[in-house]
């Protein structure tokens, strides 16, 4: 079978690690044709023939697709979908923004957050926060899916696939880009991290996340939220855990004045190792961790610090 | 300009999941079921721009089973005008596909010609955040995901999105679906009096045949299981005891 995995392409960078990941669930199911689209998109193409087992790349570069607009990117892959049996992307917000569409233009459902592969035609996702896994039969013509990274390894370099560059589809110039705000750090990224450092209500104020960030950059970690800690502006967006959220699966997380709601477990609950730091020792979150610590972060967090 | 707003029945978001031991779904029987907290949001931005001057009418449709009616009533409370149940389901149990949902979403965008659809980003039930861009497929309009601020101006939109990396801004053209996330507002109780006055709104029902689309499902769901529960932990004494037991594990 023929499988288009659609490369998340940011700024004309290949995200190796999402892609590589949905690239392991790929290759279970056929032939992969991997396809970098962007404003420039060709130093894309070139790190995903990298990839091993990428049979072949597409590259299409376009002003319309620049920015991953919705509309653009959608007619480019539809148009291409003939081909294939499968299509699939890694479930970033770029490919829940823009899967749904392109399936709807097929006349398919579309599988989000696919966690395992069962056959070309079986899946399994989870529903309901995480508190649920669906196994679940597709009879559509073709499979649209997003790939959950957190549950996928991902597929190592030593490829060397050939490049092909193929048009756009026609810009149906429903909408534009305005701006990014993207907050620039030097820390790992959220979703790939060995470590994760999480802070919630509990941490009080902006300026006290400050120590959440300080024990991340000393366990050379990534720096998560609680939506509570988002909604009160004590972190960004881009920073939040769970439901909603970001889904991640380190080798360690360590959740800090957060009390383990379900929204939140269905982001971390696949970490190898929790830790948890509250003062209150009956809040949930010590029900899914390996170590709990009931006590005032406040106090805990610096002791921590100069004790790692 | 009209503003639709898609509202789903869900289980509560504060109740505890339990699968059936037969593996054939989750328990929803009994359990106390409320209006997606996404969709909330929805109808707070829909009532703010009629409030606003901008929208004229705020019409919220549900589609699944008679019950939704009472979610129907919530968003009528909230300040909605009217609104439109499409019972497509007996079984409280039946997920209506998101690819069905947009498809009779778009049968009612097609009499009713609304300006603006504002619609969650997903339903905590399937957790599948499909339908509005769905939606927008389906109907060749523009769509604006994730939004956490909304600004209408002229024919236009401008969408704040909540994005991997950050904020996005975009700029769509109207008509278009906006799918809302949870920073956009915060949604206001009804109030009583509003409530009574629900009661009396219009509330129109349907069906899918009304509508000639069929809502067959496209994926077999074969089984429902529970997750793999995480092996029970340790409670550590002190935060010393918790840098040797992280030494030990290798996690340090
Ligand atoms: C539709 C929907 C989607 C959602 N999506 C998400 C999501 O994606 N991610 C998410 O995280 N949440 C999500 N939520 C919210 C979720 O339900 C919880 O409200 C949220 O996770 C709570 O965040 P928190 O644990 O930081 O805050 P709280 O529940 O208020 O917990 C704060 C904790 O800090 C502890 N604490 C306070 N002070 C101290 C101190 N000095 N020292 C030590 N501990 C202290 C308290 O004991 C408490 O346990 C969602 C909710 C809804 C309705
Ligand atoms: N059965 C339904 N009735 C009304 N609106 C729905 C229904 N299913 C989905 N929606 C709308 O689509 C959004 C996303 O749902 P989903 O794609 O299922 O995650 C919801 O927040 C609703 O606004």
């Amino acid at each position: 079978m023929a499988v288009l995995l659609i490369g998340e392409v940011t700024n004309g960078e290949l995200n190796v690690d999402a892609t590589a990941k949905a690239m392991t669930a790929a290759k279970q199911l056929g032939d992969v044709t991997l396809l970098c689209a962007g404003a420039s998109a060709s130093a894309a193409g070139e790190a995903a023939a990298k990839l091993e087992g990428v049979s072949k790349v597409l590259v299409a570069e376009d002003a319309s697709l620049g920015h991953r607009l919705a509309e653009p990117t959608a007619a480019l892959v539809a148009g291409l979908a003939g081909d294939y049996s499968h299509i699939l992307a890694p479930s970033t917000t770029d490919a829940k923004n823009v899967m749904p569409r392109i399936a709807a233009l097929l006349d398919v459902m579309v599988l989000s957050d696919v966690t395992a592969v069962i056959d070309a035609d079986t899946f399994e996702r989870p529903i309901y926060a995480g508190n649920a896994i669906q196994t679940i039969k597709s009879s559509d013509a073709t499979k649209v899916m997003t790939i959950r990274t957190s549950t996928f390894d991902a597929t190592p370099e030593g490829g060397s696939a050939p490049v092909e560059t193929i048009g756009t589809a026609e810009n149906p110039g429903l909408s534009e880009w305005v701006e990014d705000k993207v907050a620039e750090s030097d820390r790992p990224e959220l979703t790939s991290a060995g470590v994760v450092v999480s802070g919630g209500r509990g941490v009080g104020s902006e300026d006290d996340f400050a120590m959440i960030e300080k024990l991340a950059d000393k366990l050379g970690a990534a720096v998560g939220a609680s939506r509570a800690a988002v909604d009160s502006g004590y972190a960004p967006n881009d920073w939040q855990v769970g439901q909603t959220g970001k889904v991640v699966a380190p080798d360690l997380y360590v959740a800090v004045g957060i009390s383990g709601a379900i929204q939140h477990l269905a982001g971390m609950k696949d970490s190898k190792i929790i830790v948890a730091i509250n003062k209150d020792e009956e809040a949930p979150i010590f029900q899914v961790a390996d170590y709990g610590l009931v006590a005032d972060l406040f106090t805990a967090v610096p002791e921590l610090i100069e004790k790692l | 300009m009209k503003v639709l707003v898609p509202v789903k029945r869900v289980i509560d978001y504060n109740v505890k999941v339990r699968v059936k031991a037969d593996g054939s779904g989750v328990d929803l029987a009994n359990v106390k079921m409320s209006m997606n907290p996404f969709d909330e949001i929805a109808v707070e931005e829909a009532i703010r721009l009629k409030e606003a001057g901008t929208a004229t009418e705020v019409v919220a449709v549900s589609i699944g089973v008679k019950q939704a009616q009472e979610t129907l009533r919530t968003a009528l409370a909230m300040g909605a005008d009217r609104a439109i149940l499409i019972t497509a389901a007996d079984d409280v149990h039946t997920d209506i596909e998101p690819l069905a949902v947009a498809k009779l979403l778009k049968a009612v965008i097609d009499a009713e010609e609304p300006g603006l659809v504002l619609a969650g980003k997903q339903a905590i039930d399937n957790d599948m955040n499909a339908t509005g861009q769905m939606l927008s497929a389906l109907l060749g309009w523009s769509q604006a995901t994730f939004a956490s601020e909304v600004k209408v101006e002229g024919d236009s939109a401008v969408v704040t999105r909540e994005v991997d990396g950050g904020l996005q801004t975009i700029k769509v053209k109207m008509p278009a679906i906006v799918t809302v996330d949870l920073r956009l507002n915060e949604p206001r109780y009804a109030s009583l009096p509003n409530i009574m006055k629900a009661k009396k709104k219009p509330l129109e029902e349907k069906t899918p045949e009304d509508y000639g689309v069929d809502v067959a499902p496209r994926l077999e769901i074969v089984k429902t299981a529970e997750p793999e529960a995480r092996k029970a932990g340790e409670m550590v004494g002190s935060v010393d005891d918790l840098v040797a037991k992280l030494k030990e594990a290798g996690a340090v």
